[in-house]
């Protein structure tokens, strides 16, 4: 029997298409009521593991409970208990928002009346009231992933699967997206979430659990995987070669970064109250001028490439 | 949460019959929505009946028995010949699931699965009981008289009924292997057009070389049409009438359980 405080629990996870290793020993846990971001680059299993785990897809060995549930012998009791929003909006495209809505519930055997009052709610809860009689192929993509996601709350599943549920919306729909993952996860649904964005991860996700190329290779929180990449970091810029230079010179220990035609130097700071302050005092007491400097925080950005073992160019960083 | 969640306490298998049901409701909502294929099912049979009447007419009323016009003589092929490239619709439906992401949210739900694969066949029985009166009645408009009573007509209703649910389960196997709508669209028409065709819808095998004649007359389209005819013209069956039923027994005894395997192991990998 699994541990009943994690709703999701999969050890050492094994998929592999002939001789192609997809998933080479995943093991995750989700808490009640928490989230968990999976994240990862194309062709990482974030999609295979999320297939397995809503019993889409078989797999070669291991273990999987959800809600206490052995995912091969209970396949029907996790069934009940789980919903899931893929990366394609899995609605009936002929069939009208409110149509969609009662024939999953009854799918998912809710009564006749039952199936139509949650559905109701969730037309309005979901901003899709208007388009309700509607067929959903005259929806638009952001009303669409509502009424995916819609449906897959449809008989209130204690655990939610998200597949990348905002991968192509606009910002707007992004974000009303996002209160409804929030207020899903205020209501103490357990979810599971795949995305490429970062801050998506970072923002809605009590933990984040980063895979490459099969492999679980870093978890924790935002903050965790954060300090595991490394310090602050400060770039400084200067106003001409000279003054570029005298720093570079003069600082020279604690540069890790330099840019010879825009004159700016990051240094690193491992202790933010003394080394910034001992870095300019010491630009000041040689008189070298600084015309600018920014203080870096390592973004989320930098933990997955740092981790996925994508080299950093020295380019300037994009500011978000 | 306001509404409160209530659940069908019923035992399993009233629970698959009813998935089945609602797959079948939205097979049927999708053809009354898809509006082209509506049009398609209305006209498409009228257009065939009214060519190949007055296009072959003619000519091959020749061949056919004294007091046989080639209207009453057609009317059995032409049927069978809209129901056969009917079940075509099963097989683009089935590939469509598959195609795009709700099979994913089926297989997701603590359904019945085989319920998507007998909504689609199932629905055909519908199209197609439309095609057939719009052809009937069409036929009656220029001049098809037939001599079949009412329980002819029953036994008619019947044949045709169990030969659409025999193809379309066959054509669910090809939209379960096809890997694109245009595949399935070239694949039963590869399939059901010579069929079709080398038999004796639309003319009398007579005229026929042997080794076409001797296939035409032995395959399972000839069979159901000569049945459906000899209703029709009120001439005798004689073995039509029960090897088109073997016929179907037969495809469907092959056809379901290997569609159901192919859904099965097409939708887990």
């Amino acid at each position: 029997m699994a541990d009943t405080d994690y709703v999701i629990e999969a050890k050492n996870l094994v998929k592999s298409y002939g001789q192609n290793k997809v998933l080479k020993g995943i093991n995750l846990k989700v808490k009640r009521g928490t989230m968990v971001a999976l994240l990862g680059p194309n062709g990482a299993g974030k999609t295979t593991t999320v297939r397995i785990l809503s019993t889409l897809l078989g797999f070669d060995s291991g273990t999987v409970h959800v809600e206490g549930f052995d995912l091969i012998k209970e396949a029907d009791k996790v069934r009940g208990v789980i919903g899931l929003t893929g990366q394609s909006a899995a609605v009936d495209e002929l069939l009208t928002g409110r149509e969609n809505l009662v024939m999953m519930g009854r799918l998912y055997r809710l009564t006749p009346a039952s199936a139509k009052a949650r559905a109701q709610e969730l037309l309005e809860d979901f901003d899709l009231l208007k388009a309700a009689e509607r067929p959903a192929k005259t929806y638009s993509g952001g009303m669409r992933r509502r009424l995916d996601l819609a449906v897959s709350l449809i008989a209130v599943p204690p655990v939610i699967f998200l597949d990348e549920p905002t991968t192509g919306l606009d910002p707007r729909s992004r974000l009303s997206m996002w209160n409804i993952i929030k207020k899903l996860l205020a209501d103490g649904t357990t979810i599971l979430l795949t995305t490429q964005y970062l801050d998506e991860a970072d923002q809605l996700a009590d933990s984040i659990v980063v895979i490459d190329g099969g492999k679980v290779i870093a978890e924790g929180t935002a903050a965790e995987l954060k300090s595991k990449v490394g310090n602050d970091r400060l770039e400084l810029s200067f106003k001409n070669e000279p003054a570029f230079k005298q720093a570079t010179t003069l600082l020279a220990k604690s540069v890790v970064e330099t840019n010879d035609k825009e004159y700016t130097a990051t240094v690193v700071i491992k202790d933010t109250d003394t080394d910034i302050r001992q870095t300019l005092n010491a630009l000041a007491e040689a008189k070298v001028h600084v015309q600018s400097m920014e203080i870096h925080k390592p973004t989320l950005d930098d933990v997955f490439l740092s981790l996925t073992g994508k080299q950093k160019t020295t380019k300037k960083e994009e500011t978000k | 949460m306001a509404a409160e969640l209530v659940f069908e306490k019923k035992p399993k298998w009233w629970l698959s019959l009813n998935d089945s049901l609602l797959m079948i409701k939205r097979s049927t909502l999708h053809i009354i929505r898809n509006t082209d294929q509506l049009l398609g099912a209305f006209f498409q049979p009228v257009m065939f009946l009214v060519l190949f009447s007055t296009v072959f007419g003619g000519a091959i009323s020749k061949a056919l028995p004294a007091g046989v016009t080639y209207l009453n003589f057609l009317m059995a092929g032409i049927i069978v010949q809209t129901v056969a490239f009917g079940s075509t619709t099963t097989a683009v439906s089935v590939c469509n699931d598959l195609q795009k992401g709700i099979i994913d949210r089926f297989r997701s739900l603590p359904m019945s699965n085989l319920a998507v694969l007998n909504g689609h066949v199932t629905s055909d029985l519908f199209r197609n009981t439309i095609s057939t009166s719009v052809m009937l009645l069409t036929g009656l408009a220029i001049g098809f008289r037939s001599h079949a009573n009412p329980l002819h007509w029953l036994y008619i209703a019947g044949i045709l009924f169990l030969f659409t649910f025999a193809f379309s389960w066959l054509a669910a196997i090809i939209g379960l292997f096809a890997k694109s709508v245009e595949a399935v669209q070239w694949l039963t028409f590869v399939m059901i057009f010579p069929l079709t065709f080398a038999s004796t819808a639309f003319v009398p095998a007579e005229g026929m070389n042997h080794i076409l004649r001797d296939f035409a007359v032995n395959q399972p389209i000839t069979q159901v049409v000569e049945a459906v005819r000899a209703l029709i013209l009120g001439s005798p069956i004689g073995n039509h009438g029960w090897l088109a039923v073997v016929w179907c027994v037969g495809m469907l005894v092959v056809a379901l359980p290997l569609a159901s395997i192919l859904f099965r192991r097409k939708t887990s990998q």
